[in-house]
């Protein structure tokens, strides 16, 4: 369903030192950086999987997600996800999937989340009756009743996240993409977000790529695992690898500590990718 | 289509949540109007009625202007869509099976043809109700009021087509504030909304009507109070017919360079 082949994105970043000397300097000579946020990068996933993709901050998986999406063009590489090119024909290729940014919100600030619901219903063109029933359905295993007439900037985080989640379904997309799904979020909304991707999966065969920084997460959806860092893959394995990975690297180092988060630090500062 | 209608909807939903700043608007309108009516009143006593429009024109292409304001202000331009570009926010709208010229453009119109039916019904209203000095009059006759319409609405496509480029531009820098400034800041002046074109030098005015400002809100309103008549007028509207396709053609071709090189801002 998924084949991501050797893609490579690099960014410009225009960088100076501190203070107005150079503030001043850099009006006339800019230096730019270059950095390559994803460097040749490759994985194939499966119709109905659910993926956990992992690193440190800055390691690259947002910018995967957004090539996924279609959203950046990639310098080099191939990436085709159910016979289609992402960023060809986007237009045609979003309809297929659904994303939710953690950090970022696709609801309209002022108006009740109903009314961003009905503008997604037209973008995507979804006929009423199949529209109901999927906001029949999302409203129920979401608990959104309450909360579907409120303005969104009225929302409390978690309320606002479920409904973020609920808008990138609507429209009963294949994939979804989870950039950091669950930031910011306590327990409880946690545990409702992923028992709900969980049931979604089982339900409707929705493949499923999340990225997070919530091991939990990971442990409680996943069963695979993508770890990457510096823009490079570093694995491709179950929970149960990463660990004995982590172990194998951390074999000299006594009393080390079985949390998964822990773990996770270790395996990065072994790899060196903070 | 019907996604582009509920873009209107919601737009106008969005302004409809807020009737304080309608009715201080209305406030703000009117003071500011009658200050100009004033304004002008003086400037006709004193040069004794020898101006380049007489004077009831002006009332009336005045209380116009501020009654449809917001269909051309350009600097009021969206600015959730300067937000949404330079914060990355962009991104969403970018996994929308639309395509972002038309998604932006129904989006534009419709906030503003939302926000000017709220407007300018009180605007006009008190308009019509002014001591007879400041008062607006009624079209010249049924078929100007006709053509004022028509040029209405083609005077607004301009003004967000043009809108669409200055988006469009804020994709290949950082701060969308620079081109604001400097195109919005043009436009005002170039549009006749500062002082109705006609009061320029000739010599200027040749310029400013090779440019798409002079098709913007100074046809209608001249139309409308009788001031520009005859053939000029179906010239006028070909020229906006010109204008509206070529600023259209060129936004989208901005729009496609800007895709192939978009990076989201802020992780």
């Amino acid at each position: 369903m998924i084949e991501f082949n050797d893609i490579c994105k690099s960014y410009r970043v225009a960088r100076r030192d501190s203070g107005f000397g150079n503030a001043v300097r850099s009006l006339f000579k800019r230096e730019y950086n270059t950095i390559n946020a994803i460097n040749h990068i490759s994985f194939s996933i499966s119709d109905g999987e659910m993926v956990g993709y992992i690193g440190p901050n800055g390691a690259g998986k947002s910018t995967t997600i957004k090539i996924l999406s279609g959203i950046l063009t990639p310098d080099s590489g191939t990436c085709v996800v159910n016979g289609q090119v992402p960023w060809k024909d986007r237009k045609e290729y979003v309809r297929q999937i659904g994303v939710v940014f953690g950090q970022r919100s696709q609801l309209w600030w002022d108006i009740p989340v109903m009314d961003s619901f009905e503008l997604l219903q037209a973008i995507y063109s979804i006929p009423a009756p199949r529209y109901r029933n999927k906001l029949d359905e999302l409203t129920q295993l979401l608990h959104l009743e309450e909360i579907l007439k409120t303005p969104t900037r009225q929302l409390s985080l978690g309320q606002r996240m479920r409904c973020e989640i609920a808008a990138s379904l609507l429209h009963e997309p294949k994939l979804l993409f989870l950039d950091e799904p669950t930031i910011g979020l306590d327990a409880v909304s946690k545990i409702a977000v992923r028992d709900f991707i969980k049931k979604m999966n089982e339900e409707h065969k929705t493949t499923v790529i999340l990225t997070t920084h919530d091991m939990q997460d990971i442990e409680a959806i996943t069963r695979r695992v993508i770890l990457i860092g510096r823009g490079q893959k570093l694995m491709d394995g179950t929970l149960e690898d990463l660990r004995l990975e982590a172990e194998s690297l951390e074999s000299e180092n006594e009393g080390s500590e079985s949390d998964i988060d822990h773990i996770i630090a270790s395996l990065y500062a072994k790899l060196n990718i903070m | 289509m019907r996604k582009y209608y509920g873009f209107f909807k919601l737009r106008f939903a969005t302004g409809l949540q807020y009737r304080m700043a309608s009715v201080t608007a209305l406030t703000t309108q009117l003071i500011w109007g009658l200050m100009e009516c004033l304004a002008y009143k003086a400037i006709a006593e004193a040069s004794g009625g020898n101006l380049p429009m007489n004077y009831s024109s002006i009332v009336t292409y005045i209380w116009l202007k501020e009654a449809f304001l917001v269909l051309f202000n350009t600097w009021a331009a969206d600015n959730d869509l300067f937000a949404m570009i330079a914060n990355g926010n962009i991104a969403y709208e970018l996994c929308r099976p639309v395509s972002i010229y038309s998604m932006w453009f129904s989006r534009t119109t419709g906030a503003r043809i939302a926000e000017v039916i709220m407007r300018c019904i009180p605007v006009l209203l008190c308009a019509f109700l002014m001591p007879k000095a400041y008062r607006m009059t009624l079209p010249v006759n049924s078929s100007s009021f006709l053509l004022f319409l028509l040029t209405l609405f083609l005077a607004l496509g301009i003004t967000v087509t043009f809108c669409m480029i200055v988006y469009m531009l804020c994709f290949f820098t950082i701060s969308p504030q620079g081109w604001r400034m400097v195109l919005t800041g043009a436009v005002e002046f170039l549009s006749g909304n500062i002082i109705p074109l006609p009061f320029f030098p000739k010599k200027y005015l040749f310029l400013v009507e090779l440019s798409p400002f002079a098709y913007m809100q100074n046809v209608p309103f001249r139309i409308y109070s009788g001031d520009l008549a005859g053939r000029e007028i179906y010239q006028c509207i070909l020229k906006q017919i010109f204008w509206l396709v070529t600023l259209m053609l060129l936004g989208i071709a901005v729009w496609k360079r800007a895709e192939k090189r978009i990076i989201i801002q802020g992780g």
